[in-house]
């Protein structure tokens, strides 16, 4: 079913009985050429572009709860290109290019909204960083500016200019970030891939690999076995848990990052903004919540819930920056299990075991990259070589000393 | 949360820093290992869901590092430990 | 306006009335009204619009769980959006308004979107908006925005204070009514430490709201005695007004005490807030349970509640909401709506029973087996249509109707470490868990014990227990005697047939249709219910909505209302201001600020001072008649380099280290060797990370045969300690060496320029000499008598020292230095003036030290070591950092001196597309030099060490500007090091 304006108005003048299930709800098949464990966001993304893009059919998402209940079902929403490395700019910035076009493509209103991302600056030190910054990103072919702080004093005068701890002398920002409609970017994979006859399978959870001689035969999942050629791998949280049954350790650790919303309000902030000088993001959605999140709560957990003292961390940030935000009220927090990895950027490769691939590492960046990572494992799968812009992403530059850290932090995962 | 500190008794977790697997005691010797060694011990991790030894620095306390067995599932704390002391158990020396 | 619906009793002190205003218009009410029991009393119903349809609306209900009654309260920079009226207490002067309306409350234009409604059914906009793609950031998208929302938050800074407070208890007990107060009767009688928490301002819970008695008086008596006799009891601490938001690890609770919100502006000196830590070793959940409604077709309207409301309004209040009320209900409890309200002398006009079966009220029209199927009144209920049990339709008129669908157990802080609720078929609720936050037992109606009995027997009963895990003993004393009806309900969630809408989640617009068209599109797990149709998603968090939402999912599923389950509790268990979370930490106070020993002979100076880390440093210090920051930081170059000058640089970090193992311990945590180095003599060092990169840098001096001092950069000054403390406890257990910082002990000054000497000399009472104290040398001194340690180290490339004394003679020392510096001119140089010498000399600082180079991409290669162990030794060799192309430590150079130079800037080949395939590095650090004339960089070059003397260009694509510029050594000024051999 195509969706659409006409759509939506002829459904309603005859009561709403057309519309048909976003997805169904099949039995899983013996086996299959591609098996994606992880129906979050990555996972879903993964089955439609093999499908879409890469002309791959017999495809299944084995999720162990419900679709996009990972990462996807629960982040800031918050999408940008405006990273540093070599490694990570030209992955982020083809992300984006997915994100302009995503709702046409699969044909889901994800709300794709490019109202722009500012990072706020503090010192001269962070200047220049933030030039150096803003200066790769334009040459990746990104958009960067940097403004001066009558800009940012114009843009959102209500901000901490005149009473600051760490008073404000700038901002990067970035025009075409923004935010997304979370959920829908899952639902509008799932649908897309369930329309191309991939299997979407949900309370289904992996519960052992069948390996031979090297090579992945297919899972043991709470539904039984499931034969496939290839099995992508796509947990973000519980990466380490499910690569344990191919006998792997990795370069990560699960840590609990907790996020925010405030009761609705009238429009407040427009864009996203980024606190440079305490932990803290926000940004508003289009119900009226603000939206914010600041560090993960620092120790390794899968637990999906928090603890005050970071709560307490974030909401002195989003004073400090925004003393009018006193009165406003914290509705809701949750938390998310995030694949910490050891430089603070993913990895999308393949494994010591044939036909096994892995796509994980995300830290609490994966929601911006959920197309790239999707399109990127999908070529990885199909064609068995990395996509151009994922190519720094391997599990041996740990090893081989080409790590991709943009903060600098070094191999601590609660720091990156 | 709270940490059952050996000395000092429960102090909030607040007071400490965290750093992570207690495998990193298992520092291999630069003398006689080499970069496989190392790699495997400063970025490969078992990170479990359930009980996990860990490294956290009383910072804001008596500089203690602590060995904390705790379930990342439930968080409770099954253990606690000085560093110094499992360290020197295990044969770390100097 | 009077207050015609103010009837007799209740807890109000009618002798004092408070005038308050809602939209402009005064109204009246007394001390004990909350602003919805307020407006009520003056016949007010409407009070809000809902979110998406803007339906006019009224209180659903009379406590912390409403959706519907939301209001700005106060004004300007005080002013509150979303307050729930229900629980606002109201104090003489009060002013609210409407909020979400426009223009009027009454005439609210938005209300089309309620004519459209078909259209805007859940998660229309997924499906639409899409065309053509820019519009959705143009044109629908800002429609949207603005459209969305509820209450406005002025953009003035919140003038009221927030405090933060730790407390510490044997026993928390969440919520005063009949079970909170047993249990913390049975506690605080045997001697324990109890917090008794209650979100209301009068503890009681439904004691307050009921006409039950409780050992033979009014049950509000009971309670208000209860609360005595626990004011009494020393080791019992009562919190009215406080909110438990969250169950956290250990046993600890996060609450929320609002200290000054029944005030007109908080006393002086007091906080409008207050966020408790409560350490809690047992904890008892008794916070009640919530009534939920049944979904009918315009079920919104105001006028109609939750029964339970309804006569809570008229017990606690003397409010009756309308002069004609009915109730709809499908179980017992709802009837002592009726008969309450009829006993206080308000017609009670029908009771619509969905139940065939049970008892039968006399002196009421009781309709068994019957439903209400529509309503009417735009603004307010005028009357409802019911359908008889013989299918007879038939109108009444009613301005009130009360609706019971059931009581939910209040688990929410019982599932916080997300144990799942269980179902109890006995009460068609959720009860708690077996496995919620270990120490919390839950007690009364939040365990699903109903009755009032119940409430006081399991409050005593888990109080017992929980003070048994404690190894006390509390004694079970004979209970007051209380109702003990058993829960008669025949399961109703909402009444079928109906073409209309039938409202579920009111705040959010959610209604039966809704779930059944996510049912149709296969949306049926209830988070992707509550996702798809934002189901609980309102500032209610669906207190009163999920239970029945997720109920008429799994009848259209055919699943079980277990099998569906709910979704997942989380803190807070009601909004919290977000001023409250941040407490003092806020403005200038929002991190602690750090000042050195000579700050205050800075100020004095008139000195900038600059942010760094949590220090205040001295940025430079304006001269009469500098007009610009340079014409100060080129005077302070130029004149150190000239003579002398002074900068405070007791931020950097000190660490002691002794031991009989202090040497091998610096070896072991330095690339380079200390081992070696002679007593009073102090050598560069650089520390790696175990990965290879450079941590940190710093100079460490030896000062005897067991005794080291070393410094480290003012950013890694915990950070370096806490690694050094992590290698000796657990990495090297056994060795002799002992660590302490003493970066707050010493107060540290250099003293830099030809004079340099010449100026310590007049300080220092020792000889120092070229020959006594030669380059490198440390030692310690006396300064006047008293010790100190002098270090002969150079970061600018001058003849330089540091000198250290205890901290509290920093100020002290500065300004000995400056007197005694008059002789040679000496200057003080802040922070940019020493930015500008290191520069020039090519000392790499914290824009080098970026945690992403190695000692190679520094120049500093050769310092690390092979033939010792060292952290970040075997990983410095991968080969990935010793790439003969990679990054190297450059002088950067324009090849017009009047050129322009901005750190960030990247390198290009002279000619070459600004791509990243062309991208040499960057600009690291960018300053002007007096002694040059020109502005003058250190930057990361590719394969720079083979490029000095090429030239190639800096380019910064953000300001537009490509200056050409000559590679360079780093090593701009006195590249053989004379002058700080000199």
């Amino acid at each position: 079913m195509r969706y659409s304006a006409f759509r939506v108005i002829a459904e309603a003048l005859t009561g709403h009985r057309g519309w048909t299930p976003v997805w169904r709800d099949p039995e899983p098949q013996a086996d299959y050429d591609y098996i994606i464990i992880g129906g979050g966001g990555h996972g879903l993304a993964t089955a439609y572009y093999l499908a879409k893009e890469f002309g791959q059919s017999r495809i299944a998402v084995l999720e162990k709860g419900y679709l996009g209940g990972g990462n996807v079902g629960r982040n800031t929403t918050i999408i940008r290109s405006n990273y540093l490395l070599d490694g990570n700019e030209p992955f982020y910035e083809f992300s984006m290019k997915l994100w302009e076009g995503l709702e046409q493509d699969f044909n889901y209103n994800a709300m794709v909204s490019q109202r722009g991302i500012i990072n706020l600056i503090h010192s001269d030190a962070q200047r220049d960083a933030f030039t150096r910054r803003g200066n790769a990103m334009i040459l990746n072919g990104a958009d960067a500016e940097l403004l001066d702080r009558d800009k940012v004093r114009a843009m959102y005068p209500w901000l901490n200019f005149d009473n600051a701890r760490f008073p404000i002398k700038g901002a990067l920002m970035q025009r075409r970030g923004g935010t997304v409609r979370h959920d829908a970017v899952a639902w509008g994979y799932a649908r897309g891939a369930d329309m191309r006859g991939v299997d979407l399978i949900q309370n289904c959870e992996v519960t052992g690999m069948r390996i031979e001689g090297g090579r992945i035969l297919g899972v043991e999942t709470t539904r039984g076995y499931i034969g496939a050629r290839k099995v992508g791998v796509a947990v973000a949280g519980s990466s380490s848990k499910v690569m344990a049954h191919a006998g792997m350790r990795l370069p990560i650790e699960s840590h609990v990052l907790q996020a925010f919303v405030s009761e609705g309000l009238k429009p407040f902030i427009d864009g996203v903004m980024t606190f440079g000088a305490g932990h803290f993001y926000v940004s508003q959605s289009d119900k009226g919540g603000l939206v914010f999140g600041g560090d993960i709560d620092g120790y390794n957990s899968y637990a999906q819930r928090g603890n005050l003292p970071v709560i307490e961390d974030v909401a002195e940030g989003g004073m400090a920056l925004m003393p009018a935000i006193g009165r406003a009220r914290l509705l809701r927090t949750w938390g998310g299990i995030m694949d910490m990895s050891m430089d603070g950027s993913p990895i999308i490769d393949r494994t010591p075991v044939d036909g096994l691939y892995f796509n994980g590492g995300w830290c609490y960046g994966g929601f911006k990259a959920t197309p790239a990572s999707g399109w990127c494992f999908a070529h990885l799968l199909a064609r068995d070589e990395p996509h151009p812009t994922a190519r720094a992403y391997r599990f041996d530059r740990f090893l081989r000393g080409l790590m991709i850290d943009e903060k600098g932090q070094g191999a601590t995962p609660n720091l990156h | 949360m709270i940490i059952n500190h050996p000395i000092l008794g429960p102090r909030d977790a607040q007071e400490f820093v965290y750093l992570g697997d207690a495998s990193l005691m298992n520092r291999p010797d630069g003398m006689s290992d080499g970069i496989e060694a190392f790699h495997d011990y400063l970025y490969n991790r078992d990170n479990p869901a359930g009980a996990h030894r860990e490294l956290w620095y009383h910072e804001q306390g008596d500089r203690s590092w602590l060995v904390v067995t705790r379930n990342t599932v439930t968080h409770e704390i099954l253990k606690v430990e000085l560093a110094r002391d499992v360290a020197s158990k295990a044969g770390r020396g100097k | 306006m009077t207050q015609v619906n103010r009837i007799a009793g209740g807890q109000i002190d009618r002798a004092t009335t408070f005038r308050f205003t809602f939209d402009g218009l005064p109204y009246t009410g007394h001390p004990g009204d909350t602003l919805a029991s307020a407006l009520l009393a003056n016949g007010v119903r409407l009070m809000g619009r809902s979110f998406k349809y803007h339906r006019p609306r009224g209180p659903l209900s009379a406590g912390s769980e409403e959706p519907n009654a939301l209001v700005q309260l106060r004004t300007g920079a005080r002013q509150e959006p979303n307050s729930r009226a229900t629980v606002a207490e109201l104090f003489d002067g009060l002013t609210a308004s409407s909020q979400n309306a426009w223009p009027s409350l009454r005439f609210d234009a938005m209300a089309l979107n309620d004519r459209l409604s078909t259209f805007f059914t859940a998660g229309f906009y997924y499906k639409t908006f899409m065309w053509p793609a820019a519009f959705w950031e143009k044109v629908y998208e800002p429609m949207i925005r603005r459209a969305a929302g509820l209450g406005r938050l002025t953009r003035e800074e919140d003038p009221d204070e927030y405090d933060k407070g730790f407390l510490h208890c044997d026993l928390l007990v969440i919520g005063a009514g009949p079970a909170g107060l047993m249990a913390a009767l049975t506690a605080g009688r045997a001697g324990a430490r109890v917090i008794l928490a209650d979100e209301d301002f009068r503890m009681g819970g439904r004691l307050n709201a009921e006409t039950f008695e409780v050992g033979g008086q009014p049950g509000a008596d009971w309670a208000a005695a209860a609360v005595s006799e626990l004011a009494a009891i020393d080791n019992v601490r009562l919190m009215k007004r406080t909110t438990v938001i969250g169950a956290f690890d250990h046993g600890i609770y996060g609450a929320v005490e609002r200290v000054s919100d029944h005030l007109p502006v908080p006393l002086p000196g007091k906080p409008r807030q207050t966020l408790w830590r409560i350490y809690s070793r047992r904890a008892i959940l008794a916070g009640g349970a919530t009534e939920r409604p049944i979904a009918f077709e315009n079920n919104d309207r105001p006028g109609i509640m939750l029964a339970g409301s309804l006569r809570a309004y008229a017990n606690r209040w003397a409010v009756t909401v309308g002069d004609r009320v009915a109730i709809f209900i499908n179980n017992d409890d709802g009837l002592r709506s009726a008969t309450d309200l009829q006993a206080k002398g308000v017609d009670v006009v029908a009771v619509i029973d969905a139940r065939a079966d049970g008892p039968l009220l006399p002196d009421i029209r009781h309709l068994k087996g019957a439903e209400v199927i529509d309503t009417r009144g735009r603004l307010g209920l005028t009357s409802i249509t019911i359908c008889q049990s013989n299918g007879r339709i038939e109108t009444i008129r009613a301005s009130a109707l009360g609706v019971s669908g059931g009581w939910n157990p209040n688990v929410n802080i019982s599932s916080h470490h997300r144990s799942r609720p269980v179902w109890d078929e006995a009460i068609q609720s959720f009860i708690p868990g077996h496995d919620g936050p270990p120490g919390l037992s839950a007690a009364g109606a939040a365990a699903g014990a109903l009755s009032t009995h119940g409430a006081l027997a399991t409050g005593q009963a888990q109080a017992i227990a929980a003070l048994a895990d404690l190894g006390r003993t509390a004694r079970a004393e004979l209970l007051p005697e209380a109702e003990d009806a058993p829960v008669s309900i025949t399961p109703k969630w909402y009444v079928a047939g109906g073409k209309g809408r039938a409202w579920i989640d009111p705040q959010n617009d959610v209604t039966v249709k809704d779930v059944k068209l996510a049912h149709q599109e296969n949306f049926t797990s209830v988070e992707h219910l509550k996702r798809y149709t934002t189901l609980g998603m309102a500032t209610d968090q669906g207190k009163t909505a999920n239970v029945l939402g997720l109920a008429i999912m799994a009848g259209l599923t055919g699943r079980t209302i277990p099998e569906t389950g709910t979704t997942i509790y989380r803190p807070p268990y009601t909004p919290v201001a977000m001023g409250t979370l941040a407490g003092r930490s806020r403005g200038r106070a929002f991190k602690p600020t750090r000042l050195t020993p000579s700050h205050a002979w800075a100020e004095e100076q008139g000195a900038v001072f600059v942010e760094v880390g949590q220090w205040l440093r001295t940025q430079w210090i304006p001269r009469p008649g500098e007009v610009h920051w340079r014409d100060s930081v080129d005077r302070e170059v130029l004149a150190t380099r000239k003579s002398v000058g002074i900068c405070d640089v007791t931020t950097l970090g000190k660490i002691d280290i002794q031991g009989t193992d202090a040497g091998a311990f610096l070896d072991r945590v330095y690339a380079n060797t200390f081992s070696t180095l002679a007593v009073g003599k102090c050598r560069y060092g650089l520390m790696l990370r175990e990965d290879g990169m450079v941590f940190d840098d710093g100079t460490t001096a030896r000062l005897g045969a067991h005794e080291y001092v070393m410094t480290t950069t003012t950013a890694n000054a915990v950070t370096v300690f806490r690694h050094l403390e992590f290698c000796r406890q657990v990495l090297w257990p056994d060795m002799d060496v002992q660590l302490i910082s003493t970066t707050e002990a010493w107060a540290q000054y250099s003293v830099a320029g030809p004079n340099a000497r010449r100026l310590l000399e007049r300080i220092v009472d020792q000889d120092i000499s070229d020959a006594a104290f030669p380059y490198m040398a440390a030692g310690n001194v006396t300064v006047g008598g008293l010790r100190a340690r002098l270090f002969r180290i150079s970061f600018s490339g001058e003849l330089a020292y540091e000198i250290a004394v205890p901290a509290r003679y920093g100020d002290a020392l500065i300004r000995r230095l400056v007197e005694e510096g008059r002789a040679f001119d000496a200057v003080v140089y802040g922070t940019e003036a020493l930015g500008v010498m290191r520069v020039e000399k090519g000392h790499v600082a914290g824009n080098e030290l970026n945690g992403q180079s190695t000692a190679l991409n520094m120049g500093l290669g050769k310092m690390v070591s092979k033939k010792k162990d060292s952290i970040g030794m075997v990983l410095s060799g991968r080969e990935g950092m010793v790439d003969p192309d990679g990054y190297r430590l450059v002088g950067v150079r324009p090849v017009s001196p009047e050129g322009k130079l901005t750190a960030g800037s990247h390198f290009l080949e002279i000619g070459a597309a600004a791509v990243v395939a062309n991208d040499g590095g960057w600009l690291t650090s960018k300053v002007y030099s007096p002694h040059l004339g020109s502005d003058i960089a250190l930057g990361y070059l590719k394969a720079g060490d083979r490029k000095i003397g090429q030239r190639m260009r800096a380019v910064n694509l953000l300001a537009g500007t490509d200056t050409e510029v000559e590679i360079v050594s780093p090593h701009f000024f006195d590249p053989e090091g004379e002058r700080l051999r000199g």
